[in-house]
């Protein structure tokens, strides 16, 4: 824990809340772009550029954007796409409960957006914080990251082409890359850490191998059952 | 339908569920054991957002997968650092892809 709290803090804590947020999004910006414009470079060969661009920035939820394509080229119908893109994008559901209870107290201004620009990344380097967090660094920390995704959409769509594709595949691990140094702090400091995340790892993976759900509500399902373990299990004290 | 509808759908039934909880929970405390919960969520979602993603995320090549996330665990548990981790297993991902592709 104290590794990335120190790495935060490299940032001054008299600078405003929002540009320390702005400052804290930097990994996601450059998680999302290469992502961003693969996204651009698919669509490209399924929908317009309009459609592509205000897909990103009207759903801005990459995953389901990714699998949106796919099911569009299939020609699957409107229904089926609306409903697996819930239910791929239920987990926020359970990322907005617990940011809630993390967020200091504030006006109804700022809500709609924070909620709005509520993604994996954004929810996991702000929780990786373990303070309470300033609604304007919420928000500092989600725009930078909601203007990575849609510029690299346009970019992605407008000149994909050009980007040499050993390259583009490299840069498919950086979302995981972020996620692991997200996580491997803590697993240090605790055992119960890493028996939740380790147990919601395995939980995804096996429902997801034998298909006895749909992705969304493995990742749902996993995440639930993981943190019910984990709450019995862990002790706020733990991490000190 | 219309793309258009299409797209319109899919952007409120994402942003409805990131939505409701923030509204309702928001300058409210809740129950220790729930609040215990909303706690360990994270490590639970990062546990199941990297496994098995990641396994899949060089289509052509597993083992750079693999390969790159090891150089993420190393990196972030002896140095920290996001941007660090990052950094090192896209750079070991496109190694193993120009080596061995």
């Amino acid at each position: 824990m104290q590794v990335s709290d120190n790495k935060m803090s490299a940032v001054p804590e008299n600078r405003s809340p929002f540009l320390r947020g702005v400052t804290a999004g930097l990994p996601v910006v450059i998680g999302y772009f290469p992502i961003a414009v693969t996204f651009g470079l698919l669509a490209s060969e399924h929908i317009s550029m309009a459609h592509a661009v205000c897909m990103s920035a009207w759903v801005y939820a990459g995953a389901s954007q990714f699998m949106a394509l796919g099911l569009i080229g299939a020609h699957s119908a409107a229904t089926e796409i609306v409903a697996a893109t819930f239910l791929m994008n239920f987990r926020h559901f359970i990322m907005s409960a617990s940011l809630s209870q993390r967020v200091k107290r504030h006006r109804q201004a700022g809500t709609g957006l924070m909620a709005f620009w509520l993604t994996d990344e954004t929810f996991s380097v702000a929780m990786a914080l373990k303070k309470k967090l300033h609604p304007r660094f919420m928000l500092g920390l989600e725009i930078v990251a909601y203007v990575s995704w849609v510029s690299g959409t346009c970019l992605g769509f407008s000149l994909g082409a050009f980007i040499p594709p050993l390259l583009q595949e490299s840069m498919y691990i950086a979302l995981y890359a972020l996620f692991v140094a997200l996580l491997v702090p803590h697993v240090k400091g605790s055992l119960s850490i890493l028996i939740t995340a380790g147990f919601a790892a395995g939980i995804n993976s096996l429902l997801q191998y034998f298909h006895i759900m749909k992705p969304g509500w493995s990742l749902v399902t996993a995440i639930l059952s993981a943190s019910v373990l984990g709450a019995l299990i862990h002790s706020d004290e733990e991490e000190g | 339908m219309n793309l258009w509808t299409i797209i319109i759908l899919m952007a409120a039934v994402t942003f409805i569920p990131r939505l409701i909880p923030l509204l309702l929970f928001k300058n409210r405390a809740l129950p220790p054991l729930f609040r215990r919960l909303l706690n360990i969520i994270p490590y639970a979602a990062l546990g199941a957002l990297i496994f098995p993603g990641v396994l899949k995320s060089v289509p052509t090549m597993p083992w750079a997968a693999i390969a790159g996330m090891g150089a993420a665990v190393l990196v972030s548990w002896f140095k920290g650092g996001l941007i660090a981790s990052v950094a090192s297993s896209v750079v070991v991902v496109f190694l193993f892809l120009l080596i061995g592709g």
